[in-house]
């Protein structure tokens, strides 16, 4: 068993992380993903969601301060009090999330006046926060890094889909590129609009839990 | 500096440009907490005071000791910081002197430092370069808007516990589409005041 485990994390190298690297990633970006399946996080992914570019960039913050702060998290487990455990993480998270910030703002200033607020509301993101504290604070570095990656990476995939939808419906062009030829196609403005991102998301919720089948309902 | 008056910015929060159906802000409470009208009222009221409570502080530290001493860097994790510490001393003392209403308050109050409605106001302050009165005017009215969002989705997930809703749909999706009817319906005042 234990050997099958080691050649199931080949990619990683030794098996730093103990062969449970490849289970935490499919976790983190499939059974559970944060956005289709646990519903967190929502605000980020319905508001930046316009423009596929947006959503993009969105997505990478995401992977960013999602692995950054596991790390550093499961790096000081050992020496957070538990009571102040809370502040430390936000203190964490809002740290990598300036730094995005502020890298936006010097190399991307119109992407990072488009996204507007939305960067700083990372750190109230229930995804990044509540890896922190489900994982991070209990699973070793290399392991807490997969699992930031794998989180991060379900959420981006899940924006990008949306984004593309709501791009393509709703201005006919993809990243500037028509896609929908305006003769045979009206742009649905609607989509580019704010109820178009609550009707983005509530379908492509439900098409996760079509595909996952009735036995989610009754695991919860 | 706009020059929109604070009345205006008030209305427009409320309505035309509401913090939850227009900027998707606080969607996770919304979703979680909107089954029942009473929870509902409850946790409106918290974040309405909480709102207009931190935009002012938040704006006060931000005018009067970020921008003096050059840190607009530090401005995330000092907003952050703010709510947090504003939510536990208002909890702390409601508990004191009103257990009553602590204990009708009491559970939502810890979630409102994760609700990013709180947060989103006090950046769009800084963002739209608000003047102290504006600030107050919108975090009130950023508030209420809210409230009513989340009072009116509660009413119609109550009616919604008896009609026959498709397996996949049930839950979240259905919310979510219910919020898209919500918000087209908020798009009707959309001519009617505008704020940036």
């Amino acid at each position: 068993m234990a050997q099958n485990r080691q050649s199931a994390c080949l990619p990683c190298g030794k098996g730093l992380c103990g062969g449970k690297g490849l289970l935490t990633l499919k976790d983190g970006a499939w059974t559970n993903n944060p956005l289709a399946i646990q519903v967190l996080g929502i605000c980020s992914a319905l508001a930046v969601t316009n423009r596929l570019e947006n959503s993009l960039v969105m997505g990478a913050a995401l992977i960013f301060v999602c692995v950054g702060s596991n790390l550093f998290v499961s790096l000081l487990r050992k020496y957070t009090p538990h009571r102040i455990r809370m502040i430390a993480e936000v203190a964490i998270i809002a740290t990598f999330v300036i730094l995005f910030d502020q890298f936006l703002k010097a190399f991307y200033w119109d992407m990072s006046k488009q996204l507007g607020p939305y960067v700083g509301l990372i750190i109230t993101n229930c995804i990044v926060m509540g890896r922190a504290e489900a994982f991070a604070l209990q699973n070793p570095p290399v392991l807490s890094i997969v699992d930031g990656l794998a989180n991060g990476f379900g959420y981006a995939v899940i924006l990008a889909i949306i984004g593309f939808f709501r791009e393509l419906l709703g201005t006919g062009k993809v990243m500037g590129y028509t896609m929908l030829d305006g003769q045979w196609y009206t742009p649905n403005q609607l989509m580019i609009l704010a109820p178009g991102a609550f009707f983005a998301l509530g379908v492509i919720i439900a098409i996760f839990n079509w595909l996952k089948g009735p036995e989610v309902e009754e695991n919860k | 500096m706009n020059e929109t008056s604070a009345i205006v910015i008030l209305l427009a929060a409320i309505l035309t440009n509401n913090i939850l159906l227009t900027n998707f802000l606080g969607i996770c409470s919304f979703i979680a907490c909107s089954g029942q009208i009473g929870t509902a009222v409850g946790l409106g009221t918290a974040v309405t005071f909480v709102l207009t409570m931190t935009t002012m502080i938040n704006f006060a530290i931000y005018h009067l000791v970020l921008i003096p001493l050059g840190l607009d860097h530090l401005t995330f994790i000092i907003f952050i910081a703010v709510i947090a510490a504003f939510v536990q001393f208002v909890e702390m003392f409601v508990e004191k002197f009103s257990p009553k209403l602590y204990f009708a308050l009491g559970i939502f109050l810890p979630l409102i430092t994760v609700n990013c409605a709180i947060l989103g106001a006090s950046l769009f302050m800084i963002i739209r370069d608000y003047s102290f009165l504006q600030s107050v005017g919108f975090g009130f009215g950023a508030g209420i808007g809210w409230a009513l969002a989340i009072i009116l989705m509660a009413g119609l997930r109550q009616k919604m516990r008896y009609s026959n809703i498709p397996q996949p749909f049930q839950g979240v999706p259905i919310a979510m589409i219910v919020t898209c009817v919500l918000a087209m319906a908020f798009m009707g005042f959309a001519g009617m005041v505008s704020i940036q």
